[in-house]
């Protein structure tokens, strides 16, 4: 146990780091996610393809690849984002925004559409019946496939351990070549630092999940 | 009033044509709704009186004729649109209250998005109407906690609270249970009383012989008939409409 004590700091700052890109990069995929749903469901139909471009160029494309690109590809223009962390953090937010989209545009479908037509009906424009009609709405019957995204991209932000961030994963690899002997308690508490992220998520979740349902 | 002359009609149908597809849903229709007129509109299902209903706030496009009201011609979207649509009240077959929001705030939400109204002057506004409408006391529970009969007077209230120059009702009682009909056409017809322009589209004849100026009837998309509802009922001239009444009127 004088193991864990020893190394404690180095823990609990990967721990941190962990914690600070799922955060960080879980709210700006949610804003992100928020305007790319209603550019596609928007009557605009540039606005529509533009979103739906982007939705199906990060979907389909692997994390590392999106970590590969902007950490070195756009070196090649001349670009680079101010430090490791911020390039994780731009990559996981970019990559888990196309999820949020589809997540919410799947519970867009489901709010019947006599509520849009209400809406437009008492004098709503378009964004206006969005924000106040569909989208609460939407986001209600979302919670639990936004529950996933989210712990999905608790577990991604490993990626970043292959780019020079210092997360709960680079720290098991250190850790780990460094003590070959305490390898057990090296993946046990980089496996509690993850659930304690990702446990009281799925309660936290369960607890919205409840609150927020609308009674049809 | 903006309104160049108040002797125009209110709503003007000229010329409207609309097809779904292949189906010709309204074919050559021509209607005018003069001030503080109440227009029932009958049919069999499929003859196209819900489509009309919907086009005059366009929740259905046309693709030829001109729809007017108050003398402006409806615009094709966005801002113009929206404020036109303000002017005209809707009650869906469905209620369609906003499913998580209150019964008060049903009501205040157009007020206050759109007419800019402060929220304590809607809230006032809306309390008088629920009352008006009999659910006052429900204000705050939300629309699935109500009846069929209470989430349409709701309704009402909501389309109400824009103070519409029109109101339309698009089969207003056909979702309720029969014992919450009543409620609802008692709330209509004070509504026809106090000199409401009203298109209503509905299977309910005693209404219409109560509330209506005149009867329109339509089958196949067309205009086929169109007088008071005395001569409606009692002398139809077309053979169609005979036939309709003749099979609803048995019972």
């Amino acid at each position: 146990m004088s193991f864990l004590a020893d190394n404690f700091p180095l823990l609990r700052d990967a721990f941190l780091t962990t914690l600070a890109l799922t955060v960080v990069s879980g709210l700006l995929a949610l804003v992100l996610g928020t305007v790319l749903v209603a550019m596609r469901v928007s009557p605009v139909v540039a606005l529509r393809g533009l979103a739906t471009f982007y939705v199906e160029t990060f979907r389909n494309t692997p994390l590392t690849v999106v970590f590969f690109f902007l950490a070195f590809g756009i070196v090649q223009i001349d670009l680079q984002f101010p430090s490791r962390f911020i390039t994780a953090v731009a990559a996981l937010s970019l990559y888990t925004a196309a999820f949020v989209c589809e997540a919410l545009r799947s519970g867009i479908n489901a709010v019947p559409p006599g509520q849009a037509e209400a809406a437009r009906a008492l004098g709503l424009d378009f964004r206006q019946s969005l924000t106040t009609v569909v989208l609460p709405q939407a986001f209600r019957t979302v919670v639990p496939p936004l529950g996933n995204v989210w712990i999905a991209l608790a577990k991604n932000t490993s990626i970043a351990a292959g780019f020079a961030v210092t997360d709960l994963t680079a720290t098991l690899q250190r850790l780990a070549n460094a003590n070959a002997d305490q390898l057990v308690l090296v993946f046990a508490a980089v496996v509690v630092g993850y659930l304690i992220i990702t446990l009281p998520s799925a309660w936290g979740i369960r607890v919205l999940e409840r609150r927020l349902a609308v009674l049809r | 009033m903006t309104s160049p002359t108040t002797t125009d009609p209110l709503v003007r149908l000229t010329g409207v044509n609309k097809w779904f597809g292949d189906l010709h849903v309204l074919q050559d229709v021509d209607l005018t709704i003069d001030r503080g007129e109440v227009v029932v509109v009958i049919g069999p299902s499929g003859s196209g009186k819900s489509t009309l209903c919907r086009t005059i706030n366009r929740l259905e496009s046309i693709e030829q004729g001109e729809i007017t009201i108050d003398g402006t011609p409806l615009p094709a979207e966005g801002k113009e649109l929206a404020a036109l649509r303000s002017d005209v009240g809707m009650v869906f077959q469905s209620f369609n209250l906003f499913a998580h929001k209150t019964i008060l705030e049903n009501v205040t939400l157009g007020p206050i998005k759109v007419r800019k109204q402060s929220k304590a002057a809607a809230e006032k506004r809306a309390r008088e109407l629920l009352d008006r409408v009999g659910v006052g006391h429900q204000a705050d529970k939300v629309p699935a906690q109500l009846s069929g009969g209470q989430q349409q007077r709701v309704a009402i209230a909501r389309a109400l609270a824009m103070d519409p120059k029109v109101m339309l009702f698009d089969e207003p009682t056909s979702a309720l249970d029969p014992e919450m009909i009543n409620e609802v056409l008692e709330v209509m017809v004070g509504l026809a009383a106090d000199g409401m322009t009203m298109v209503v589209v509905t299977h309910e004849m005693g209404f219409a012989r109560r509330a209506a100026n005149r009867v329109v009837f339509m089958d196949g998309g067309r205009i086929v008939e169109s007088s008071d509802p005395e001569t409606f009922f009692t002398a139809p001239t077309s053979d169609r409409a005979k036939d309709f009444l003749s099979k609803i009127l048995n019972h």
